[in-house]
């Protein structure tokens, strides 16, 4: 019973945790803008959030059935969702970074981070006034 | 929690185009200098920003790795009475190109005003983050 209740809300904390990751990457692109030779990295969000929430299988990662099995180390397993991003402009210091695009992402990544916490906040707030009732 | 390292991230990132701006400073100070007794005059520096891994992955700020000196020929005035003046006459300024400088000044101050900015959206959202379910 109470897994039914925590069930959406563990849905929309993995879905917060990547929206941070996320922010987390972006930052860094903005960082590096003008880090010579330097790649920026973005996140297939849909991706990643289907593989942290067992949907879907990291590329790299094998079976485990019993304690004896080994797994790769974290360098030979494929990052959840990690791409490199090509440049839109080529830049004589070879720097990916697009700063208009990471503008762009990082605004849409903090309205959805937002967005995630309110359905985290509607769910609490649903839970408790069940819990609550009609005792007033 | 992956938010609180934005922060440093922007943070390594600020204070490496704050001493870009020192560097860019410097040099249009120096715009003007004649060459020393040692025959030299102020050579344009320049800061090389490298990336700096932060632990986990895709977290990546940025380090000043070196300055570099600009090996540009300097200035030469014709002006046989400048104290400077070397036997033909000539003075040798710095290196130091105005226009470049004002340019990587105003590079600078907008990477700096973005970094800012990321670190101002961060706190917000954490902010939002701790009032959860209040």
């Amino acid at each position: 019973m109470i897994n039914r209740l925590t069930d959406t809300l563990n849905f929309q904390a993995e879905a917060l945790a990547l929206r941070s990751e996320r922010q987390r990457l972006i930052a860094s692109n903005i960082a590096n803008a003008d880090t010579p030779g330097y790649v920026a990295r973005d996140m297939d969000f849909a991706t990643a959030l289907r593989q942290a929430t067992g949907q879907a299988t990291t590329p790299g990662q094998m079976t485990v059935s019993t304690a004896g099995h080994l797994q790769p180390a974290a360098g030979a397993r494929g990052e959840p969702g990690l791409r490199y991003a090509t440049a839109a402009q080529t830049n004589l210091d070879r720097n990916t970074v697009d700063m208009d695009r990471e503008r762009a992402s990082f605004a849409d990544n903090s309205v959805k981070y937002e967005a995630t916490l309110r359905f985290i906040n509607g769910s609490v707030r649903t839970m408790l006034e069940a819990i609550r009732g009609q005792s007033q | 929690m992956s938010m609180f390292q934005v922060f440093n991230i922007s943070g390594s990132a600020v204070s490496a185009q704050s001493q870009r701006l020192n560097v860019v400073a410097s040099n249009l100070a120096n715009a003007d200098t004649v060459a020393g007794p040692d025959g030299s005059a102020y050579k344009a520096r320049q800061v090389v920003f490298q990336t700096e891994l932060m632990g986990a992955a895709g977290a990546a700020g940025v380090r000043v790795a070196t300055v570099s000196e600009s090996d540009a020929a300097g200035r030469r005035v014709h002006d046989p009475k400048h104290p400077s003046a070397d036997a033909e006459g000539y003075v040798t300024y710095s290196n130091v190109n105005a226009v470049e400088e004002m340019v990587n000044m105003i590079s600078a101050s907008r990477s700096y005003q973005n970094n800012v900015e990321v670190m101002n959206t961060a706190k917000t959202l954490l902010q939002k983050t701790l009032q959860l379910g209040a």
